[in-house]
């Protein structure tokens, strides 16, 4: 897969804050499951936070030493887990939302064969959903008013910015007018997010804006 | 696979390495408003976190709590938390340290950095209602210890990343510190840090690499 589109500095330090709506954290952790680029990039944030953390300390209470080692004592050992993985084209932090897989997904028509099927998440800073888009098809005019991130899970799109492909997002806000035309061929499946409500209006159009990547 | 470091370097031209010197950092501590410990020999958190996960070593948790948890709880605090909840939050963070200590790997980050994905996480269960979604998990290499000289590294970059940090203008810094406390409304996220990021991405995007050729020479088990 070669990922042409990657997420800007700074969602990933927004995500690595663990600021962001869930619905935009689905996308960013989905795209980072499918770009080991951009998963260098959120562990160096991871990094940035540990040392912002270093840097400060408030001395604990007296006792708290001894509670928490009385404490571990009463712990089970955590069990081996398996491992989260990626299923096909879905990314293992999606297959979450998906009641197991695609094939759970329940659909609704959105006109021209395209459908959409939106994903419950618990915030109403943004919304989440998958898209279905026959090959050849346009995405219907959804007019979004805020920060929109679209990340391609299958086939590919265009529209007057680029060409994206499997692993590529889309970071739009409302002053881009786009117009997402599916290639033909395969069926176009997209997960997208999209600011809903008034609180990250101050941040969410300062993230569209593309700076410089590390 | 090649591990060629100027194919993978690549995307990131723009990082230009600032001049970081040994440095004041303890001086640059005490400005904050907050009491900080002063701890001129860093000792290697990641064999006192090892020795926790293979001997259930107390002395080594101990050492790695008194260091660890005032931080924790800083942060917390800082996060907007209360004292009382900070403290409590902390010590969770640190018992799951203990419980969880098997999934620690220090080539891909430093003690540090795991702490505060755990602070991190503790912080969305008692301040926030929001989920964060995690990336799919990362596939284990063939050993647990595989490369001393790797996760030494990691360690170095993660040192550097924090005298740099420290010698930034108080109010670049003060910025930064704002993103992670979750303070975004009042400081505008500024990702261009100034900070030398681009050197551990690099490093941690090798020790991936090396985690994905290890998993497909190890056959499909997928």
């Amino acid at each position: 897969m070669k990922i042409k589109h990657h997420l800007s500095d700074e969602l990933l330090m927004a995500y690595a804050a663990a600021e962001l709506p869930e619905a935009f954290s689905l996308v960013i952790a989905s795209h980072l499951s499918m770009c080991d680029e951009c998963r260098a990039r959120s562990m160096a944030f991871d990094a940035l936070g540990g040392a912002v953390m270093e840097d400060h300390a408030v001395e604990m209470s007296e006792g708290s030493l001894a509670a928490c080692l009385d404490r571990i004592d009463t712990l089970p050992q955590a069990n081996a887990r398996a491992l989260r993985r990626s299923q096909g084209i879905v990314p293992a932090p999606l297959l979450d939302y998906l009641g197991g897989s695609l094939d759970h997904v329940k659909w609704r028509p959105l006109g021209l064969g395209v459908r959409q099927a939106i994903l419950r998440t618990s915030d109403k800073g943004a919304s989440a959903r998958l898209l279905y888009i026959p090959g050849g098809a346009a995405v219907p005019d959804h007019g979004h008013r805020g920060l929109e991130l679209t990340l391609v899970l299958q086939g590919a799109f265009r529209d007057e910015t680029d060409r994206f492909g499997p692993g590529d997002v889309e970071v739009a806000d409302s002053s881009i007018e786009h117009t997402p035309i599916a290639e033909e061929g395969a069926a176009c499946i997209c997960l997208a997010a999209t600011q809903g409500a008034l609180r990250f209006n101050a941040l969410l159009p300062r993230l569209a804006q593309p700076f410089f990547r590390i | 696979m090649m591990l060629d470091a100027t194919q993978t370097e690549k995307p990131d031209a723009p990082f230009a390495l600032r001049p970081y010197g040994a440095g004041d950092r303890q001086d640059l501590r005490r400005k904050g408003n907050v009491r900080v410990t002063s701890d001129a020999e860093q000792p290697d958190w990641a064999a006192q976190v090892y020795l926790v996960r293979d001997r259930q070593d107390k002395a080594a948790f101990a050492a790695l709590f008194r260091h660890f948890a005032p931080r924790v709880k800083a942060f917390l605090m800082k996060s907007g938390a209360s004292e009382a909840l900070a403290e409590e939050c902390a010590q969770d963070v640190m018992a799951t340290l203990w419980q969880k200590a098997h999934l620690f790997d220090a080539e891909r980050a430093s003690v540090a950095t795991w702490v505060f994905t755990i602070a991190r996480n503790r912080r969305i269960d008692a301040l926030r209602k929001s989920r964060r979604p995690e990336p799919e998990d990362l596939p284990w290499g063939p050993e647990p210890e595989r490369d001393q000289a790797e996760a030494l590294e990691v360690q170095q970059e993660t040192d550097r990343l924090g005298e740099a940090l420290a010698q930034l203008p108080v109010k670049q810094r003060a910025l930064i510190e704002r993103a992670y406390y979750g303070d975004l409304s009042h400081s505008e996220i500024a990702a261009e840090t100034g900070l030398p990021l681009g050197t551990i991405k690099s490093r941690i995007r090798l020790a991936l690499e090396r985690l994905r050729h290890q998993m497909d020479v190890k056959a499909p088990q997928r």
